[in-house]
Parts: C-alpha cells; structure tokens; sequence
C-alpha cells in the first residue's frame, strides 16, 4: 500500500502534508500556505537564490544541510528531509551567528536577497569542519545568490567570521533528536498522491519505478527538478503526472571502479563531484562551475544527460571521456554510448517509459590526456557559450588518438571528428602541424548566432580551443594559459 | 591574522579614518558607521516588503496580456475565453479605464493599454484579475489578437533610416570645434558603442491597492517616486489626488527602475481595485519584469578630437546618440545628464555637446543610476585612452594634462569647477597607494613574456554633478513628531531601497534632539504624510530630506528652548540637549520630561520641514548655468587579466578613493561605493542586453543575463574614502554617494583596452561596451590583424 503523504521535519516536529497538486513548489508551500514570508521569490527558475532554504539529509550518519531553491523544488521532494527556512535560526531575539555577522559587517542593504543569502551561509556553517574556510571556498557557496546592492565584500567577510569555527547553534545542538526523526520518516513505501489523472508519485524502488513509469508512459519523470522547475514556473506547463526519483533505492548509488566510475541517476551533482574531480581536475573544475550550489544539490547527472539540453555543460567532457548509458524500460535494459543518446536538437534516444540508470564514465589510462573549457560570459553559475572537451592518446610527444566533443556549437553535444582525424600522428613538440587541426573545426560545426554569443565568436573560440589544449598537453601547464582551474592547485596539494 | 581578518580589520580602520571629525566635533549619532536599520530583519526575513503583507480575503491578483509583436496596429481583442477560465474575475481593457490612457512621467506617451497602435513587443494590451496569480498568468494565454504587424525600428541605425526621435535634438558648447579640431596638431576620430542595463532589483515590480470608502484608494507600491504613482493613479482613475494615498516602506532594490516605471504596476493595481470593488495585488514575473520595464539606455557616441603633442584636447565634439525606446520616459534628462558629463574632469577649450533620442520599438528606456551621467563619461574617458595610444604616453598622464586647473575650469554647459584641487590631490593621492607607477613596470614586464595572458591597469577619474536638473526637482519635506513620552515619529520623502537613506535621516533627527537612536521610530514613505514630493533619485535623498528632517526637527526644537528659556529663566543659548536630556543653564532634565512640560503648556510638537537647494539655476535653451548644488569626486584604479584566446577576464585587484564629504555615515558609504562599483563593473563586463531583429528581448531572465557573482568582486579590493569636507552647506557638510561610484567602474573597462592594447602596442584599440569575452576577442583579433565576423 502506498503512502499518501508527503512527510518532512521542520522546527523539531514530523509534518504530514497530502492533497496537494502535483506542481505545487515548495517556495509556494511556504509563502502562501504556511504563510512564511521571509523566503523570496526573485526570478522563479533557480538562478538568483532569494528562494533559497536549507534541506538536511541524513548523510554518513549525520545531518548534512545542503542549499535548495525553493522557487523550483516540487513540494513531493522534501519528502524524508528537515526543511529550515530563514524565520527558524534565530531564537528570540538572540540571532543566529550568521545573521548577527550579517548585521555586523553591513551585509545586507535593500535586503530582498537577504534570506537566501543567509540559508547558503547556514549550510556553510554546518560543512564539514575540517574545511579549509577561503574566500573562494565563500565564494563558490555564494556564486548561486545574486545580491545587486552590497558588491559581496561585506558579505564575504560576515561568512568568513561567522563560520571559522565548529557549529554551535541550535541544530547542530538538536541534531540527535532530528537525526532520530528524520529516521522515523525513512520508509521503503512508495509515495502516491493523487488519482490517476494527476499524481505526485516517489516510488522507493526500481521496480515500482518501471511498473510505474510503464503504466504511465506521458508521466514527468524528475530527478532535481531543476530544469523541470522551469516548465512550470516559465512554461506554464500543466504537467498533472509526475514521478519523482529522488526515493528509489539503488539509484543514487557512485561506483568507483578501477576502470570506471559509475554514477547512478540521481546522484546530485554535488555527490559526484569528487568522484569526476579525481577523472581529472579539469572535471573538476568543470562541477565547481555547474549551476550553483543549489542547483548542484538537486540537480542530477542523470537529468542533465537524460533533458538532453543541447547545451549541457557535462555532456561534452562525458562524450569525450566515451561515457555509455544504461537504459531501463520495463525489465529490460540496454547501454548505449553517450554520444548516441543525443539524436537532434532536445530529441534523444529515449523510448516512452524508458529511463536513464546510470552513466558510466571510463577513467583515464596512463598515456592519455584529458582538458576540458567552458567558456562563457561570466565564470560563475553561467551556461557555456562554447565547452570543449579533449581526450589525446598519446605515444610519446605523438598524439596517436584524440576524441573531442564540444557543446554550444550544435544542436547536440557533438564530436569534433574532422578536427580528431586532423589530430592524428600530430606532435606536441611542432606546434606549426596543429594548423590543419585548428581549422578543421571550421569543418566540423556550423556553430548558431543567439544571446550567449555568435557565431563567428563560438567557431574562432573553438579554433583557439583546440591550441590552448595542444599547447597545455605540451608543455603540462596550465598557469600561462588559464585564468581559473585547479590543475596546478590540486598538484600542489597532493 | 589570516587573511580574512585582515581584510576586515583594513575595513574597520578604513571607517575610522573615514569617519574621524577633522575639528572638535562632538557627534553622537552623525559620522557613525551605524547599521542599516533594517538590518537586523533583513537578516531574519521579517523586513516587510509588499508580496509580504497579509493579504485582506479576498484579494486578487493581476497578470498582464502583452503585445506579441513589436511595431503594428491592434486589430481585434478577443479575450472571451480568458473571461471565461475559472477563477477569473476581471479582464481589465482601455475600455475600463475611467480617465486619462496614460501612466507616463511627464510627455503623455505612455498608455496604461494599448489603444491600436503597439510600440513594443510586450507592451501592455489587457491584464486579467483573478483569484490566484497562477490562475491569472495562465488565463493571460487564452486571449486572441488580430495584428497588422510592420518591421520595428530595434538599432539606432534603424531609427535614424526612420527619423524617429522621442524629443527634439539639443546641443551646447563653445567655439568653433570643428575648425579647432581641423588645426589641431592631432586628430582622431570613432564611433564607440555603450551598452544598456536591467536593473534587476531583486524584488521585482509590485503594487497591491486596496479600496476605501468614496473612491478612496490605497496603493501599496515599490517605488522610488510615492508622489508620482498618487497623481497618475488619480489621472487614469479621474478621481482627485486626494483620495489617493501611496505608501512605500521599503523597496527590494531601485536603482532608478521604480522612480517612473514602477507607476504603471500601481495604477493597474488600482484600476483593478477600482473595477472589482476587492484589494488587488500584482507582482511581475522576472522575465515579464525584464520585457515590460525600461532600461539603462544605450548610446552611440560618435566623436572627434583634436589635441598637441603633449595629449591636451584642444577641442571636442561629441554626438551622442541614445536608444531610448518607444516613448519620452524619463529621456530628456537622462540624455541631458549624459551630456552634462561628456566633459568628465577634463578641460576643453573647443567643445560641442549633441545629442539625439531615437525612438526605437523596444521598451522605453529609463533611470538607472547615474542617469545618462555613465554613458557620457565612458565615451571620453574611451578617448583619453585613444589619445594615449595616439600619443604613446601612458594615460594616466593624458588624464593628468587634462585636468580642469584653476583658470581652465569651466564646463562646456557654463558651470565653473570651484573645486578644482580634490580630484588633483584625490588622484594624485590613490596613484600613489594603488603603486600605479611601479605596477605599470611589473605588468609590462609579465606581459612582454606572457603571450596569450594578457594584463592590463587604469586609473580613471570620476566628477559627477549633484542635483536634479530639472531645478524645481530639488526640494524635499518631512514629518516630525515628538510624542509625550520622548519618542520621535519620523517621517519625510525620500523612500528606502536600500541605500540606507532612513538611516541617514533618523541619525539627523537623533542628533538635532541629543537624542538615543532608539527614540526615533523611522516610518514608510506616504504621500498622506508628506505631500508633492520628488523622487529619490540623483543621489539626492540625504542631501534633501535630511536637511528637510533636520528643518523639521530644529524647529520643534527650538519652540522647546524657547519654552525652557521662559519657564526656567535661563538665556536661550544656556539650553543644549544631548544624551537623552536637556541642559537648561546649571540643571538638566530628562528629554521626555521637557517634552511633557511642553505639551502642558500647549507648545507644538509637530513639525512639517521644507528644504529647498540653494545656488542652482539653469538656462536649458542657452546652454547655461550652474544645474548642481556641487560635485562629488572619487577615482579607482584596475588591474585586470585577459586570455587573448578567449576573451575571459578577471579583475585581480581594485582600488578606490572616493569624496563623500564629511560622511554621514561611513559604513553606509563604504556599503553603497562597493556596491555602485560592481554594479558599473556589471555594466561595462557581463552585462548585455541583446535583442532579436523582430525586438524581442533575448536575455530576459537572470539565466541569460549576466549580473556580477560574488566570485566577480576583485579578491583584492581596497576602498577608502578621501578625507574632504563639502564647501557647501549640504547636511553636516556631506556630499551625496548614490550615483557616483557607478563610474568608478570605468577603470575595469579601460584596463581590459589596456590589456588588449599589450597584443599590438603600435595600434589602437577598438573595444566597445560591454567588454563581454566576445566584444574582447572581438577586440584582440582586430589587433592581430583577423577580423571576427
């Protein structure tokens, strides 16, 4: 028997909610059925963060808080997790030190992103304290909440003198009881709200997944909701069915094999982060810049391979990496590479009712080199205009394989192959031969004009690309050629 | 110490510096570096803010049917099937409009609904009432238009091919420019691009109107222009101003994008009142608040130079061309202000000042900070760098040789520079601890072995002109009561969107009584309160209603020692108040026992304060007078990082130097000085507006359109404020802060040309703005000789 409510923690108590439509989002949960009203809507599709609360999870047997924006997070996902708002931290009139630093350091001016920011900072300072607190390290958890009045210094400086030392506050000190009730809440039913016609549906294991999803073909499969979020509050789409997957069990499993790492469809990009960072750096580098930390919290590998977005920051580097695809419909599954997922423009190789399992993403082996860019207009919580991604098998200073794919230059993430072929028997030593490469990507893409850039950007983008990726192969380094990254940090610190 | 704490620490010394009194100066509450009162519920998100307020039962909400095309004629409107969607209960057309079709500021151009003649694509056509706002955005889809459609003029050269202006051209200046230019030793020409920008506030347009009894009307609107929104609302309602009473507690950002363009929201809100009988709310969608409100305008700059060997302009002549949109808005003064700081801080013999205002089929463009002031500045300080390139020299001295002097002071409007000395020594001063010189040899140096790394470094001056224009603009008025139990209700004008303005002001208050912050209770922003107000905008909020607060307060104050004097029979001079008492010759009282004595014997506690500016008048017709108060004067200087082969960029270090005066309060100046600096550097980096040729606007969302992160502030961001007092009488010899630092930004983009320039240092460099990585590459590539398409 399924159950027929949601249930989530909040302020110390168990709370049961049902009846509601499937594409009630939690930010509207809060601000006109709870009527708390310190949460904010600033631009309803998850990129300025005024929404943003807090979720804890039980992970590796505490409660971890990760950032969430309300604004397209369904109600049905907050089903098992503690939901903290910005009206729960402070106690009386005693504020929470992140709002007191906050008020201290002149952090907040006209005050509407307020709220949000002062979530990101409470989930900062329940991180892990062994953390090394850096002025990146803030700005990364902040580069999700846009502020228009302060310019981030005094912000910065209040997180970083709120949150140097151990968590004190009032759940770090109630984190037993809430770890006990969200155990409570922890059950293998499948979650079922509604009728036929239009349901919010979690089922907790594979198989009532694909019966399911079999039953209900047309249904909306979510994994973060952080693209689906869109077509409710932009789209305006009905969607009346919907399935969630975050509480299927088996599906957020990460193997990390010797040969491959495998990530499971809905392992948030913040779990598989350090799994693809240890790939390679630039993998890394790549995750730190996805979305935000919000977006990366819901969001999932799984669902940004499985929309197909023809932009998909991740695709590329997996394409070159020859990632393969594990397909479940019904009972029967399938793996295909990645880079025949990907068929045209927001069309791919998906049957009704089958869904993504997992990726599984081949490590590199000893004589092969790895770079990946993502150029865009602003570093941070921006979508590439171009993302190029390099894999050279090399023998000696001689490139003898190279498989590159690049996203924004098409419709779909697609392989340079040209440009791969003009790669062959190359030498990093004579960068005169790579001429013929970098003007083979001219052949290879007709890259489109639009708002992130044009085309004639895109193509002389990826023409440069493909030099900078020769020359840092060639000479290891990535300082005089780069801006950001962390090849260099991450060798240092090893 | 880490390394954080040092930051802080800097800050906090920072403060000091910039708040120690220069005489004996016995302060309380003044040169503080107070928190924002709000500060503390901010934080707790209990800072009310409209969509906060309890809805009354029964409140609608509002969803507005837009114009699908860009330039045509409205044929039909079928909204039956929107009527007909459940839960609907209004659908709102020009034909339910009592009065006047317009919500504009002042030309009449701007229709609440479109009759036949749509301007932009997502100009308002109807708006739908219903009893959810979900229920209304999806009824807005059910409505069918008939539309004539014809290309719409989107690029200024589209406008020009048309003729079209919003307002007549208007040009100043002096001497013969041409002929100047024509003799002068050298000569360089261009045209230089400058883009728009989205305000994004982060609370977007909202209003909420509830009905009273007469036809009475309470507006509840995010504004920066209370007054306004009363008088236009009572225009298209065709009821008195006296039934309309607009309330502004707080806004969720401003930044001149709620000093006209946040009318039309209330007065929809309004007439949806009106009709319904029952409160209604309406709050914008992000994207539709990007589409349906106006921008900072963007302008081409064609212009011509003539200069001597040493870089010193011998003339200039400047057309300035503005994008403003459909309609007049705001774009008389907006342009004005742009040409009023084409001169910059720089001295010209020979000048002309030109400016036209296309009409484009985009939304009308409107106030953003600075107000045209940017744009203007931008473009010379693009020359001086011309100039330089030109020259060979570095341009911190074309800067220097340009400077107005004394003898060479006087602008190209007619206005003479009193204060020729703060931005020498201010510039002088940050040249020296930005370690200008010695960093242009370290970077010349790492360039000359970096090849595709590029750095660059600029230190640009900013003076800008403090009061609005439009001279009768410059007045403010505020409400005090003192209340017998010592508490002080403050109310005046100006409205807070987050500048700290009702700080400001309750310091003033608090200092004129001796009294503890705590006694005096800041109060929303209403027209019932204090009436004909104008907008806060032009920096001007603490400059006038402080003053108006401080009238108010003084005059209360001074009925109380008149009062004391005769009851005590002390000398009126022997009576001060300060912490909290009042003392009267060789005794003192508690300031609330004084208060109740007052009340007891019938003197008035309340006060109505009026502040007018001073000295200014101008000529518009002859090009003449002195349009502001005074300037206020600052400069920054830049380091920046380019990858050549890609057009990214990074800020690696910033430092400031800016003139607040004698600061109100340093933490609030500081606050808005970093803030106005990145919003510039947003201006001038990742921020475009881009537009399809059939004028839809592309990049309508945050998703798409690119505000500065905080990973974006330079990690190594050093701001000061430059120790001056105001020459004029402003409020405790302050000098207005909100605009101002804007254009410290321009250092950013004149370091990226700079960066550029280390490719080819033997030609110029053609950058225009924003200096995305694609207008940067763009840039680069035309130095190495390949053009990018």
């Amino acid at each position: 028997m399924a159950r027929d409510a949601i249930r989530f923690w909040r302020n110390g108590q168990p709370i049961e909610v049902s009846g509601f439509h499937p594409r009630t989002t939690l930010l509207d949960y809060l601000r006109l059925q709870e009527r708390r009203v310190g949460t904010k809507e600033g631009c309803a599709e998850g990129d300025c963060g005024a929404c943003t609360v807090a979720l804890g999870r039980i992970r590796d047997g505490r409660v971890q808080y990760e950032p969430i924006n309300a604004c397209i997070l369904l109600l049905g996902q907050v089903d098992g997790a503690e939901v903290v708002t910005v009206e729960d931290l402070a106690q009386g009139s005693d504020l929470h030190p992140v709002q007191s630093a906050m008020v201290a350091h002149h952090g907040s001016q006209c005050g509407f992103c307020t709220p949000g920011i002062v979530m990101s900072l409470f989930t900062l300072y329940h991180q892990d304290a062994e953390r090394r607190l850096s002025r990146e390290h803030v700005n990364d958890v902040l580069a999700g909440n846009l502020c228009r009045c302060t310019g981030y210094r005094p912000i910065v400086d209040a997180a970083l003198e709120a949150c140097a030392g151990a968590p004190q506050d009032t759940f770090a000190q109630a984190s037993e009881t809430t770890i006990r009730g969200l155990t409570e809440l922890a059950d293998e039913q499948d979650l079922f709200i509604g009728n036929e016609a239009r349901f919010f549906a979690a089922p907790a294991s594979e198989a009532s997944l694909a019966t399911l999803y079999a039953q209900h073909p047309d249904a909306t499969l979510v994994a973060g909701c952080t693209d689906v979020g869109l077509w409710i509050t932009k789209g305006m789409a009905e969607l009346d069915r919907m399935i969630w997957l975050g509480r299927v069990a088996g599906l957020d499993r990460i193997e990390d094999g010797t040969d491959a790492l495998t990530i499971g469809a809905t392992v948030t990009h913040a779990q598989a982060y350090a799994g693809l960072q240890n790939i390679d750096p630039d993998l890394g580098e790549l995750m730190r810049r996805f979305g935000s930390a919000q977006v990366r919290a819901s969001g999932t590998v799984g669902g940004n391979i499985a929309n197909g977005s023809p932009i998909g920051d991740l695709a590329p580097a997996l394409i070159a990496l020859d990632a393969t695809l594990e397909l479940r419909r019904g009972e029967s599954t399938r793996n295909i590479p990645l880079e025949d997922f990907f068929i045209a423009y927001r069309k791919q190789d998906r049957l009704p009712g089958e869904f993504v399992r997992s990726i599984k993403v081949p490590k590199l082996k000893g004589h092969e080199a790895f770079r990946a860019y993502k150029v865009s207009k602003r570093f941070d919580e921006d979508i590439s205009a171009v993302m190029g991604a390099f894999r050279f098998a090399l023998d000696g200073r001689k490139i003898v394989q190279a498989r590159i794919a690049f996203g924004g230059m098409a419709g779909i993430p697609k392989r340079a192959s040209e440009t791969e072929a003009a790669l062959i028997g190359v030498s990093l030593d004579e960068p005169a031969s790579w001429g013929d490469a970098m003007a083979a990507v001219a052949r290879d893409y007709q890259p489109l004009d639009d708002h992130r850039a044009s085309a004639a950007y895109r193509a002389t983008v990826a023409r440069n690309l493909v030099f900078k990726a020769l020359s840092e192969t060639a000479s290891g380094a990535t300082r005089p050629t780069r801006i950001v990254g962390q090849r260099e940090t991450l060798a240092a610190a090893e | 110490m880490n390394e954080q704490s040092k930051v802080g620490a800097a800050f906090v010394s920072s403060l000091r510096e910039g708040s120690a009194p220069e005489g004996a100066e016995a302060l309380r509450h003044v040169r503080k570096p107070l928190p924002h009162d709000s500060g503390p519920k901010h934080v707790q998100g209990v800072a009310q803010y409209i969509d906060d307020i309890r809805e009354p039962e029964g409140t609608l909400h509002i969803a507005i049917g837009q114009a699908p095309k860009a330039r045509g004629r409205l044929v039909s409107l079928d909204v039956s099937a929107v009527r007909k969607t459940p839960g609907v209960v209004a659908v709102l057309t020009i034909a339910d409009i009592p009065g006047k079709n317009d919500v504009s500021p002042a030309f009449g151009d701007d229709p609440l609904f479109v009759d036949s003649e749509i301007s932009f694509r997502g100009q308002a056509v109807f708006a739908v009432v219903a009893t959810s706002r979900d229920i209304a955005r999806r009824a807005v889809k059910h409505a069918v238009m008939e539309i004539e459609s014809e290309a719409p003029s989107v690029t200024v050269e589209d406008a020009l091919a048309r003729g079209e202006t919003v307002l007549p051209d208007y040009s100043y200046g002096r001497g013969d420019v041409d002929a100047v230019v024509a003799a002068a030793p050298h000569r360089l020409q261009g045209q230089f691009r400058v883009g728009g920008q989205e305000h994004f506030y982060l609370e977007g347009q909202v209003a909420f109107a509830i009905p009273g009894e007469d036809g009475d009307i309470h507006v509840y609107s995010s504004t920066q222009h209370p007054t306004e929104v009363q008088h236009v609302v009572a225009r298209v309602l065709d009821i008195p101003d006296a039934y309309v009473t607009c309330e502004t507690r707080r806004m969720g950002g401003g930044f001149g994008g709620k000093e006209s363009q946040a009318t039309q929201w209330a007065v929809t809100a309004a007439l949806a009142a009106r009709v319904t009988g029952r409160p209604c709310k309406i709050r914008l969608d992000r994207d539709d608040d990007f589409i349906l409100t106006g921008k900072r305008h963007d302008f081409r700059c064609d212009w011509r130079v003539g200069f001597d060997v040493e870089g010193r302009i011998q003339g200039y002549g400047v057309d300035l061309l503005a994008r403003c949109g459909y309609s007049a808005d705001l774009s008389a003064g907006v342009v004005d202000r742009a040409m009023f700081h084409a001169d910059n801080a720089y001295w010209m013999p020979a000048v002309h000042v030109a400016s036209k205002r296309v009409k484009t089929n985009t939304v009308s463009n409107t106030a953003f900070r600075g107000f045209g002031g940017p744009q203007g500045m931008l473009a010379i300080e693009h020359v001086m760098d011309q100039i330089a390139w030109a020259t060979g020299q570095d341009p911190l001295d074309v800067r220097y040789a340009n400077f107005y002097r004394p003898g060479e002071n006087v602008t190209p409007y007619g206005m003479e520079v009193e204060e020729t000395d703060t931005l020498l020594n201010l510039v002088r001063t940050l040249e020296e601890t930005s370690g200008y010189r010695e960093r242009r040899k370290e970077i010349a140096a790492f360039n000359a072995s970096s090849p595709i790394m590029k750095r660059g470094l600029s230190l640009t001056p900013v003076k800008f002109g403090i009061s609005f224009t439009l001279t009768h603009m410059n007045q403010a008025g505020a409400l005090v009561h003192v209340y017998q139990d010592g508490s002080v209700h403050l109310n005046h004008g100006g409205t807070e969107m987050g500048q700290g303005l009702y700080i400001k002001v309750a310091q003033v208050v608090a200092e004129e009584f001796g009294i503890a912050m705590e006694r005096v209770r800041i109060t929303a922003t209403t027209t019932a309160k204090v009436p004909n107000t104008s907008p806060t905008a032009a920096s001007s909020g603490s400059d006038l209603n402080g003053m108006a607060a401080k009238v108010a307060a003084g005059a209360i104050k001074k009925r109380m020692i008149a009062y004391a004097a005769e009851a005590y029979n002390v000398p009126e001079a022997q009576i001060e108040f300060r912490d909290d008492r009042v003392f009267i010759g060789n005794q003192s009282i508690p300031f609330d026992e004084l208060v109740k004595k007052c009340i007891l014997a019938r003197v008035p506690m309340s006060e109505a304060g009026h502040y007018k500016t001073p000295k200014i008048t101008w000529d518009r017709a002859k090009g003449t007078g002195r349009p502001f108060f005074y300037f206020a004067y600052g400069a920054a200087c830049s380091e920046v990082i380019v990858d050549t082969l890609t057009g990214e960029n990074r800020v690696l270090r910033t430092d400031i130097l800016h003139d607040v005066g004698r600061s109100l309060n340093p933490a609030i100046d500081i606050g808005q000085i970093e803030g106005g600096f990145v919003q510039g550097m947003g201006w001038l980096t990742t921020e475009e507006l881009v537009f399809s040729k059939e004028g839809h606007l592309l990049t309508h969302a945050p998703s798409t359109y690119k505000i500065p992160v905080a990973s974006d502030v330079p990690s190594d961001f050093r701001v000061a404020l430059y120790p001056n007092t105001n020459r004029e009488e402003t409020i405790y010899r302050s000098k207005a802060v909100g605009e101002p630092p804007i254009m410290l930004a321009n250092s950013v983009f004149c370091a990226l040309a700079d960066a550029i320039h280390a490719l080819d240092p033997s030609k110029p460099v053609l950058l225009h703005a924003p200096a995305t990585p694609e207008a940067i590459l763009r840039a680069c590539e035309a130095l190495r000789g390949r053009s990018m398409g």
